[in-house]
């Protein structure tokens, strides 16, 4: 019996992913959501279908990682990018990947009216409630009491507005089939978002509207503590701002448990 | 074939030209005087199996230009000048990303929301870059409705040609006025050369990834910049386009462009009666600006005029060009009013007789 009868590979680096050493700091959530995003355009045989659009944000050199086409946005554009991408190649997967900054602050026109529009496209939204890329500053996400560079003495709702649930915003849209929220801070919610990230893929494919998965990520860096703690601290803490769970799903697919 | 003669309002005519020149994807959010381009391609473009989307913003609109155009299409944007100024972010990315793309600017009225006149006060924004970073835009100026017609086919090649965004400068009255126009035959997309830079999926290649990011500590930025430098060079080589209209006795020229060239032809009739012999020069490629063919005119002439329907833009181009080597005089009317070619002709007299009663004489 030959070796590759004998042994089945089961895991193994995706082939969506370059080989290439990640910028990301340890405990950050965004080398998480990439292998995510990998992994199942590896599985659902999507790699040399897609099209991809980065944010500017800690992410920005996404397609220095990411094996497939990548075009950059400016900063919050992405989905006014995708979409014209989308009219030019309607039959191909066309992805954006952006931080609550890009997609919630910068970008919320375009996020909300490329949804609203229904456009035929699958949004990655790493929501770390801090702009990562800036060093720390308040983010539209950044929860009441969170500290920020620009929050001393933590995000007061009086003084610097509330924490922004984007995804819930946009769920109302009759152009929005699906939004899910994930943590990619436990094992079981990374295997979530990874169903989640499958299913928002297959929307698109079978052209039923616009889908986006939230996914809550540590950025230990700017919170300014450990990598464990991060971690706690989205599953205590962020989980309050922002319930898990699926927030739309109108696609009528029924889950396999 | 080149269509029949029609007749047509100046925003229908780009449209129209756009789609025989294989625009599919049109992108752009309401403004006027230039509302009727969009408004005649969401009918068009259903029609020849093209996208038209009403975008949210002009920001939003121009990204999904940025988008159309890495993704293989011939994409165009329209706007007037306080939505071109919210499109200049765009035209930066799309400048260091080398993407082609065609803006269509109908200038009306400023700073601010001005108001909704003739205008041509973003020359400077125009041809300066406008948004931020070392990159040029090539501006085409048409002088009337078949050059809308046949510049919008230029700015789509020329695009094309150099991978670079080209911006066609009109303004509110050229958008309006109904003039008759011959178009050029459609463009036959399969024709038009392969961009083997495009995103369509990586299948049977290897992926790639378009981006103006440029870390690279071994100079990367510097090396592309330089590598712009000598494209814009090349355009600058290949590119230029003017129109003269001169003979032996004139004594004097008189440099404008777009609308107020027109006004300018008609007072330089009603002088010729006169007998004052002004000449015409009309660049029609702002950027890059026909500087030696102006220089080697305005050296057989004892003064230049320049109009504008600015309060002085241009003219800082007609100075870079002549330099000392004639006189030059300057007459500009601020947005919200239309000249008439009286009013031009009484520039040129005080012009000719230098006596400083209509514009100004420009120092050098
Ligand atoms: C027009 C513009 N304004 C500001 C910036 C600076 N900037 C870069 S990334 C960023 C915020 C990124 O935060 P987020 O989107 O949350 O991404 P993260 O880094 O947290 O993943 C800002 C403000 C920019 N690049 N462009
Ligand atoms: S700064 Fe935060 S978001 Fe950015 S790479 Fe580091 S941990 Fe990740
Ligand atoms: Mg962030």
């Amino acid at each position: 019996m030959s070796a590759e009868a004998a042994y089945k590979k089961i895991f193994g680096f995706p082939e969506s992913l370059k080989d290439n050493p990640t910028h990301y700091c340890p405990g950050c959530g965004h080398s998480i959501a990439h292998r995510l995003v990998a992994e199942c355009l590896d599985e659902m045989n999507l790699r040399e279908e897609t099209i991809g659009v980065p944010p500017v944000g800690c992410a920005v050199l996404a397609y220095n990682y990411f094996n497939f086409d990548m075009v950059e946005a400016p900063h919050g554009r992405a989905l006014a990018v995708a979409t014209g991408i989308k009219r030019v190649h309607p039959d191909k997967l066309v992805l954006t990947y952006q931080g609550d900054g890009d997609l919630a602050a910068i970008g919320t026109a375009e996020t909300i009216h490329a949804a609203n529009r229904g456009e035929r496209i699958s949004t990655i939204f790493i929501n770390n409630a801090i702009y990562g890329m800036t060093g720390g500053q308040m983010a539209p996400t950044t929860t009441l009491g969170q500290n920020a560079t620009t929050t001393p003495g933590g995000r007061d709702q009086r003084l610097h507005g509330n924490p922004i649930d984007i995804s819930q915003m946009l769920a109302v849209s009759n152009g929005v089939v699906y939004v899910e929220r994930c943590a990619l801070t436990t094992i079981k919610q990374i295997n979530r978002a990874k169903k989640a990230i499958k299913k928002s893929f297959r929307c698109q494919l079978d052209d039923l509207g616009f889908s986006l998965v939230e996914l809550l990520s540590p950025c230990p860096t700017n919170w300014k503590i450990s990598p464990k703690d991060a971690w706690k601290w989205v599953n205590e803490e962020m989980v309050k701002t922002y319930p898990l769970g699926v927030i739309k799903d109108i696609t009528g697919y029924e889950d396999k448990k | 074939m080149p269509s029949e003669k029609m007749l047509m309002n100046g925003s229908h005519v780009v449209a129209e030209a756009a789609v025989r020149a294989g625009c599919r994807y049109y992108f752009g959010y309401p403004i006027t005087p230039q509302n009727e381009l969009p408004e005649y391609l969401s009918a068009r473009m259903p029609e020849i199996g093209g996208t038209f989307i009403q975008g949210e913003s002009e920001i939003a609109s121009i990204n999904m230009v940025l988008g159309a155009s890495v993704a293989g299409g011939r994409a165009m944007t329209s706007s007037s000048s306080p939505g071109v100024s919210l499109k200049q972010e765009g035209i930066s990315y799309m400048a260091g990303m080398e993407l082609p793309g065609v803006i269509i600017n109908m200038m009306r009225g400023g700073p601010g929301l001005g108001n909704i006149a003739p205008s041509a006060a973003d020359y400077f924004q125009a041809t300066r870059g406008g948004g931020h970073g070392d990159y040029r835009t090539p501006v085409l100026a048409p002088g009337g409705s078949q050059e809308l017609a046949d510049l919008t086919f230029v700015a789509f090649d020329i695009a094309d040609k150099y991978r670079t965004p080209v911006m066609l400068l009109g303004d509110g009255l050229m958008g309006q006025v109904m003039e008759p126009v011959v178009f050029p035959d459609f463009i036959n997309l399969e024709d038009l050369p392969k961009k083997d830079w495009i995103l369509d999926g990586c299948k049977g290649r290897e992926p790639r990834a378009l981006f103006s990011l440029l870390l690279g500590q071994d100079g990367q930025l510097y090396k592309h910049n330089l590598h712009l430098q000598e494209k814009y060079d090349q355009i600058t080589a290949n590119e230029l386009r003017w129109e003269t209209k001169t003979q032996d006795e004139d004594e004097m020229i008189i440099v404008a462009y777009g609308t107020a060239a027109r006004i300018a032809e008609s007072a330089i009739e009603e002088l010729r009666a006169e007998g004052l012999n002004v000449g015409l020069f009309r660049p029609i490629t702002l950027w890059p600006y026909p500087m030696a063919a102006l220089r080697e005119l305005a050296s057989k002439v004892s003064k230049v005029a320049v109009f504008e329907l600015s309060m002085g833009q241009m003219v800082e181009d007609v100075v870079l060009s002549v330099g000392d080597r004639a006189e030059i005089h300057f007459y500009g009317l601020p947005g919200g009013i239309i000249p008439t070619p009286a009013d031009v002709a009484d520039f040129l007299r005080s012009a000719s007789r230098g006596d400083g009663k209509v514009g100004r004489r420009i120092d050098v």
